[in-house]
């Protein structure tokens, strides 16, 4: 090979190497990445079984069920409609009625939504950013109120 | 005394535009008493920030509630440590950190810089100065910490509950060292394009600064990591956050820096990359601090949101990156390729480095950043966690760890892959003989887990493979070996620790990944729990009361294998009353490599207690990696040819005999 093929054998092989990385980046965006619904995006929104998003809300008041073992059931809501969740695990410092709450998981074939993780990352008013832009968009919370 | 702080920092403001315009000019004119004036005003402007922020620490430890970000971030009752580690504890006087740690390196490069050729220099200056002068502006007009309250306040609001912690003492200043030590070298490569100069020498100066905040910025990240580890009692030491993100990307493209200005040192080539490296590793360094100050982000660490703040530090972004970018554009043609290189050579093995390096720092980039372009273009949310990284981030870093070994053996300019795979063949077989001993005989080992521990068995038995072939091993008598071997050159063991600290950094992650084991149940006291061999005895509950929170902690006992207790594991529920806050503080034994983990929930109507448990086999090694990885970058600073303010003359013959391969 003459120097030239070999510079351009070597160019070939590294676009080749950005290529494969950067079309394995949009195929993991497509596939992994996990869209944030509140109960109400739910209705017009279909979320088959299975897939995995975040599902974010107030908990609901008098929902808070502690089932057998470490297992917990309670409903998100964004005040129109609401969701049945159920978590294994400790839920976090900061979950509590009435404040937001992020959890991360996918429905179950009978509707429950089955959360694996259970964040409450949250400012000083206690409540996560999604849920308080959410809430503010939909009219049934203000900065103010809290 | 607050407002001597207040005043001080005025004045550095006021000193870091002298010092970004006088010595620049001087450089331009060639006047050497303007340049010489560079020096002096730097190492001033740090003093008055070490003065300022002295004031402030001082108002913390001293809880004077009239100054208004000591009145939110701090509280008469808490422990004095956290009174002076609050300081940096919130927005304001963390930003004030940052200055501190800025002008602190600038005025280590107006101190130690005397060898410097006096316009390079008075052109670092400058441009440290251009980065002091956009941040000081920045804290003066939108986080002075200086603010005062009237009528002043009782009471303070407390620290953060989860910041009251050793972890805050030592996490943000060494993350800071390693952020803000990367301005060096960006202010190294802006100079450079000033000059429109660059050569062999450039790399030598700069070389010690990217170890320098490499050192500290693996050292920070660690360090948080463990941090979140033990404070958050989720079990996990990684978490793919934004935030961790933001502190991620600088430290890989860092890592290519480190390897690509090698190349430049002693090859004279890859001038324009390692330039562009440099400016693009603190380009990750300030969009860093945006992503965390600007409150783009919700997190422990955006203290508080401000639209003004983002919008500042954008501006100042934009101005930085994309002037040193168009500068990069305007000259970087000007500047002369070096010396060429065979494709298969040490060259070419770092640039292949850098290929995977760059890449995987742009997957983090894309992941971190595309959840915020979606959301500001469409309204959007994602959350881009794991699951992408494990599919992006993870290809990437496979076939480089794999590679590693490789790397130190190959010959500058043309080497030979079968020689060095014939020094790697010990290696080799250590590392297939752990992958078939962790496939067979440990139940529950996935195909994974024993290619990951050959891989980490790998990069470690590899590193020393490369300190045993440079000390002649095999070939010379063991006498000469051993002489041989103290007298490799420092850089060679700073290569080698480093490559074995990411091994045994490997070896903890798949250890505590694939077969780690977690137990969730509630528990009654005097129940016992059996974990992967271990067996728990839960004791109770009992109230304490501390300095400023009430706390309930749960007893467990460790049973040995002859039915005593083996020590005791608390882990406890705090309120602090000032907040309203519950924080969880988990329960860790050591057991020689591995982990005990065990974390409190909620109290049942019946009495019983939730409790989490993991048995975490090797995470110690995850953090202690980390800290072998320091160690090395400590050991190459300490080569001769690096040595700062050694004089040039003298690194020659040192330079020629540190490359014998």
């Amino acid at each position: 090979m003459t120097r030239k093929q070999k510079r351009l054998s070597v160019i070939v092989a590294g676009l080749a190497f950005l290529g494969a990385a950067a079309g394995l980046t949009f195929y993991a965006l497509g596939q992994k990445a996990s869209y944030f619904y509140m109960p109400a995006d739910l209705a017009t929104a279909s979320v088959p079984p299975g897939q995995r998003i975040r599902l974010g809300g107030l908990v609901e008041k008098g929902t808070i069920v502690r089932g057998q073992g470490a297992t917990v059931a309670f409903s998100v809501t964004d005040k129109q409609k609401s969701v049945k969740v159920t978590y294994t695990g400790i839920l976090p410092d900061l979950f509590r009625e009435d404040q937001g709450v992020i959890t991360e998981g996918a429905f179950g074939p009978d509707g429950v939504f089955v959360a694996d993780s259970v964040l409450a990352k949250h400012d000083e008013r206690y409540m996560p950013k999604e849920v308080a832009d959410g809430l503010k968009a939909k009219g049934v919370w203000q900065e103010s109120t809290n | 005394m607050v407002e001597t702080g207040h005043f001080a920092l005025v004045l550095a403001f006021a000193l870091s535009l002298v010092q970004m315009l006088v010595p620049l000019v001087g450089a331009r004119t060639g006047n050497q008493r303007l340049m010489a004036v560079g020096g002096p005003v730097t190492v001033t402007g740090f003093a008055l920030t070490a003065l300022s922020f002295a004031a402030l620490a001082s108002a913390y430890a001293g809880s004077d509630f009239s100054v208004a970000s000591v009145w939110e971030n701090s509280h008469s009752l808490q422990p004095m440590i956290y009174k002076i580690t609050g300081t940096w504890g919130n927005h304001e006087g963390s930003m004030l950190l940052w200055v501190l740690i800025l002008t602190f390196f600038g005025a280590l490069v107006a101190v130690f810089g005397n060898n410097l050729p006096s316009t390079l220099k008075a052109n670092v200056l400058a441009v440290q100065g251009m980065i002091g002068a956009a941040f000081f502006l920045f804290i003066l007009a939108t986080s002075n910490p200086f603010v005062r309250l009237n009528p002043a306040p009782i009471e303070g609001r407390d620290l953060n509950p989860i910041l009251q912690d050793l972890g805050l003492a030592i996490h943000p200043p060494m993350l800071y060292l390693g952020y803000v030590g990367f301005s060096i070298c960006f202010s190294f490569s802006v100079a450079a394009l000033i000059e429109g100069r660059i050569d062999a020498s450039w790399a030598r100066w700069v070389r010690p600064w990217t170890l320098v905040a490499w050192m500290f910025l693996t050292g920070g990240i660690a360090m948080g990591s463990y941090w979140a580890y033990y404070e958050l009692g989720w079990g996990g030491f990684w978490f793919w956050d934004p935030v961790e993100n933001a502190s991620f990307m600088p430290w890989l493209a860092g890592t290519a820096l480190l390897h690509s200005a090698i190349v430049m040192e002693k090859r004279s080539a890859l001038k324009i990359w390692t330039l562009l490296l440099a400016i693009l590793t603190f380009s990750l360094s300030l969009l860093g601090t945006f992503l965390v100050r600007s409150g783009v982000l919700t997190s422990v660490h955006a203290f508080a949101t401000d639209p003004a703040r983002g919008v500042f530090i954008l501006c100042i972004l934009t101005l930085f990156i994309g002037g040193s970018l168009a500068l990069f554009a305007l000259r970087a043609s000007r500047l002369t390729a070096g010396g060429l290189f065979h494709p298969i050579s040490r060259e070419g093995a770092l640039v292949l480095n850098n290929l995977f390096l760059t890449t995987a720092t742009a997957t983090v980039l894309v992941g971190t950043l595309y959840p915020l372009a979606l959301e500001a273009l469409t309204g959007g949310k994602i959350s881009v966690g794991a699951p992408f990284f494990d599919l992006t981030f993870g290809p990437l870093m496979l076939p480089l760890l794999a590679i590693v070994p490789f790397g130190p053996l190959l010959a500058w300019k043309r080497g030979d892959v079968i020689a060095a795979s014939q020094r790697l063949m010990a290696a080799f077989a250590v590392a297939i003989a752990a992958m078939l001993v962790t496939g067979l005989f440990i139940d529950g080992a996935s195909v994974f887990a024993a290619l990951g521990v050959g891989l980490a068995v790998w990069l470690v038995v590899g590193a020393l493979t490369d300190l045993a072939v440079k000390s002649g091993f095999g070939s010379v008598a063991p006498a000469i070996m051993l002489r041989r071997f103290a007298g490799l050159p420092r850089s060679v063991f700073g290569t080698a620790l480093a490559h074995l600290g990411l091994g045994l950094t490997l070896l903890g992650i798949v250890g505590t990944l694939c077969f780690g084991t977690e137990k969730i149940l509630s528990m009654h006291p005097g129940e016992t729990v059996d974990l992967s061999g271990h067996t728990l005895r839960f004791e109770g509950l009992s109230p304490r009361k501390g300095p400023n929170f009430t706390e309930d902690r749960g007893r467990f006992l460790l049973m040995g294998a002859d039915g005593n207790a083996d020590g005791a594991i608390t882990s406890a529920k705090r309120f602090y009353p000032v907040r309203q806050t519950v924080t969880t503080e988990s329960g860790i034994r050591t057991i020689g490599l591995s982990q005990l983990y065990l974390s409190l929930g909620d109290e049942n109507n019946d009495g019983s207690v939730v409790v989490r448990l993991w048995w975490k086999p090797l995470v110690t090694l995850i953090w202690g990696g980390g800290l072998v990885m320091m160690a090395g970058a400590a050991m190459s600073l300490l080569d001769r040819r690096l040595r700062v303010g050694a004089p040039a003359k003298r690194r020659k013959p040192a330079a020629a005999l540190a490359t014998p391969t």
